[in-house]
């Protein structure tokens, strides 16, 4: 059958099961925007490419399927990059498609023209200039196979316009994928996978390093089977929040930068750590010698670059995180029929006590400023922990990392690696997207907010009744707190001030509902208020303390052993948090 | 410096040389020489990289290669295992009074003689890194105006083929 590559490509994605693009058309893509409004894919028209590309990501995240996204050549590509490296470092699986101009003038410095495979070269899994319509069925068939399968990533695929426009004969589907350089690991290794057992059956302080590979695994079952069956204490990192309930008795809650104490005290003071699907992140392990200094280290990755990259394992295991949990588990269960169950009493009744001692602390005056941490325990608490929450970068992400109790995989989407400020937003578009009838949060910072806050309109049109609570704090948060500890209190252009723009009119403006709140005593009443809302979105303007900080903290490029309590805790306390003795050690 | 040398099969595609040269600038890997050519099959070429071992972590630069789409195969070449060759052109003064005792340098090395001034020679020199380092020490003396040396490259020692099994997965039709 004759077709023009447009068509072709339209065609392609219907082949591929996608239901919904995320895009902005333009010159160089327009012939690929002509057989799409007659196609069977949704296509829902953003504001600004970067809302594109983030909104993918928040589809892909929230159901672990490929998120697509399309934009036209030059500006239309590079506005994408940002979100294009964002899903490179947390490994999100999506599919952009870029218009190129044509063949003939690439190289000219033609109009909108820029090099975007050359551009996105290092913050894509892959990427292709395509030269020949007859290729575009297998350049797409093969940029979903990269983009979903191994270690998940993002995959652009830049189309000339003349290739677009050019016939092309359209042949079976599936195409034959040509990736002879694309091998992917197999089924890990049973010996390593006994041996990670021997040494959980062995352990005295085993904990479990959960990242974000058990929840692109879909291995949050399994997680919980390893950990009650090994009795070892499990932390999910910001990538992995979901992966294990918070409410489980073993739950560490986050390790790292701004993770709780006795996480963070737990991996310091084990003698086995278990890494499923996680890096050794330096905001995870700060100073990297002085990491978890007497555990042996099992690391499982389906990524074979990641084990040893940072820690050398003591038993590496390559392929699928869930077949290695699983297969660990198996092992573990043997070990125990035979040996009797790990004994770990006198460790997990230590960790209790750190929970007990040096819980997350903040004090909300009933007549005092409005605490951020508040809000969030609030909406945790009126949501019961069911509702999908979608974070910017800052103190709020961290707030809400920390306080929101998170009860299954999926529900909490943010951008960890490259933290991208103005995330939230259109990530929150397209979790909606992907999962309509369900709650989507975004807690957002007033900084963050303002970057990408023109998707609200995106979102109203398209009937997509996010809430927005922006933890409006009139500063860019985070840094403010930096130069507050770190620079002598010399606050350097980091005010953004709380009144303009006025959030409420704003959000009026793009069609959508707005309230304020700046009093405790009113939380509950203004998130019923919004949750309430079905039909557009919402934006709640909560006035929060401008000094309120984020702790604990593990200042940048110090041993997790510094880690810093806060303002909520004595100088004893933070003595004792310092100088703890463990059991066994 | 302890080198190391990585034997890569990459596709002959578009992008490629750039794909594998970024990897390297954005992992903070050095290249201390890069050589790519054709090899006996058209639809793929041969890299030989050296890289320094004392600041690059070799077996993360393998990992990080063999993750690139269009790299089909990393081979470490062991030094008592393979043959590595370099070639260099060396312009050097040779004023008709030090004629003779440049010659004389350059039989010694095997170098020829492949073009010639009244006051310049070129030589032509193959060998191992190590032999055209000395052989250019030699000719500094007599003052070197030009040179230009095409980096390592090497084969594994034996009768296998690392294009055999780099290629057993390309289809038949990607021939050109």
């Amino acid at each position: 059958m004759q077709l023009t590559g447009a068509q072709a490509l339209v065609r392609s994605l219907e082949h591929q099961g996608v239901d919904v693009v995320f895009g902005l058309p333009g010159g160089a893509i327009l012939p690929a925007y002509d057989p799409l409004l007659s196609s069977s894919l949704r296509h829902i028209l953003v504001r600004h490419e970067q809302g594109a590309g983030h909104a993918a990501e928040g589809y892909a995240w929230a159901t672990g399927r490929v998120g697509v996204c399309i934009a036209t050549s030059g500006p239309g590509a590079t506005n994408l990059v940002t979100a294009l490296a964002d899903a490179y470092m947390d490994s999100v699986p999506m599919v952009a498609i870029t218009g190129q101009v044509p063949s003939a003038l690439i190289g000219t410095d033609a109009f909108q023209e820029a090099d975007i495979t050359g551009i996105t070269l290092p913050v894509t899994k892959h990427n292709e200039l395509v030269t020949d319509a007859e290729r575009i069925p297998a350049a797409i068939a093969e940029a979903f196979h990269v983009a979903s399968t191994g270690r998940p990533g993002p995959v652009l695929v830049d189309i000339p316009k003349d290739i677009l426009q050019a016939p092309m004969s359209w042949g079976d589907w599936p195409p034959a994928l040509q990736l002879p350089g694309y091998q992917l690991p197999g089924p890990p290794d049973p010996r390593q996978m006994r041996a990670a057992a021997e040494l959980l059956h062995k352990a005295r302080r085993p904990v479990l390093y959960v990242g974000g590979g058990v929840i692109k695994a879909n291995a949050h079952a399994e997680l919980r089977q390893l950990a009650e069956l090994a009795r070892a204490p499990v932390t999910t990192t910001l990538m992995a929040r979901g992966a294990f309930p918070d409410a489980h008795p073993l739950a560490l809650g986050m390790p790292g930068m701004h993770g709780c104490y006795t996480a963070v005290a737990a991996l310091q003071e084990a003698d086995l750590v278990v890494a499923l699907g996680a890096r050794f992140d330096d905001r995870v392990t700060g100073r990297l010698a002085d990491f978890a200094p007497n555990a042996k280290i099992v690391h499982a990755d389906i990524d074979p670059a990641e084990i040893g990259k940072n820690r050398t394992p003591d038993v590496p295991i390559t392929g699928d995180v869930r077949a290695a949990i699983a297969g660990i588990t198996a092992s573990l269960a043997e070990l125990v029929s035979d040996g009797g169950a790990p004994d770990t009493a006198g460790w997990t009744a230590a960790v209790d006590q750190w929970k007990r001692q040096f819980p997350l602390r903040y004090t909300q005056d009933a007549d005092g400023p409005l605490k951020p941490q508040h809000v969030i325990e609030r909406l945790s608490a009126l949501t019961g922990g069911d509702a999908i929450v979608v974070s910017g970068v800052g103190q709020h992400q961290m707030h809400a990392a920390q306080h929101y109790s998170f009860t299954k995989p999926r529900t909490w989407i943010n951008s960890g690696g490259l933290g991208t400020m103005g995330f939230a937003v259109p990530a929150a578009m397209g979790a909606q997207v992907g999962r309509p009838g369900e709650l989507v949060v975004a807690i957002d910072g007033d900084g963050c907010f303002q970057m990408t806050a023109q998707e609200l309109a995106t979102c109203a049109i398209e009937k997509l009744p996010i809430k927005v609570l922006i933890m409006n704090n009139g500063f860019l948060g985070m840094v403010r707190q930096w130069q507050e500890l770190f620079y002598d209190e010399r606050y350097s252009y980091v005010e953004l001030g709380t009144a303009i723009p006025d959030y409420v009119k704003l959000a009026e403006a793009y069609g959508c509902v707005g309230l304020r709140c700046d009093r405790a005593d009113d939380v509950d009443a203004v998130l019923d208020k919004a949750l309430a809302v079905t039909d557009v979105p919402t934006v709640v303007d909560f006035r929060v303390h401008d000094r309120e900080g984020v702790f604990p903290m593990v200042p940048a490029g110090r041993p997790n052993d510094e880690i810093v309590l806060g303002p909520e805790f004595s100088a004893d306390e933070q003595q004792a948090a310092t100088r703890r003795e463990v059991f066994g050690s | 410096m302890s080198t190391h040398t990585l034997s890569v099969l990459v596709e002959n595609k578009p992008g490629v040389l750039a794909h594998v040269a970024g990897l390297f600038s954005r992992r903070a890997f050095n290249i201390t020489s890069l050589a790519v050519g054709p090899t006996e099959d058209d639809r793929v070429s041969r890299m030989t990289i050296v890289v320094d071992g004392q600041s690059t972590p070799v077996e993360q630069v393998t990992k990080q290669l063999e993750k690139l789409v269009r790299v089909l195969k990393v081979t470490e070449l062991q030094s008592d295992a393979a043959v590595e060759r370099e070639l260099a052109l060396v312009k050097v003064s040779a004023e008709p009074a030090l004629r003779s005792q440049v010659l004389e340098v350059a039989s010694v090395y095997h170098a020829e003689i492949v073009d010639m001034s009244p006051t310049t020679l070129v030589l032509e020199a193959t060998g191992s890194p190590a032999k055209l380092d000395s052989l250019l020490a030699m000719l500094e003396p007599f003052r070197v105006r030009e040179l230009v040396r095409t980096g390592r490259v090497g084969l594994a020692r034996g009768a296998g083929s690392m294009t055999d099994s780099g290629l057993s997965a390309v289809p038949a039709s990607q021939a050109s």
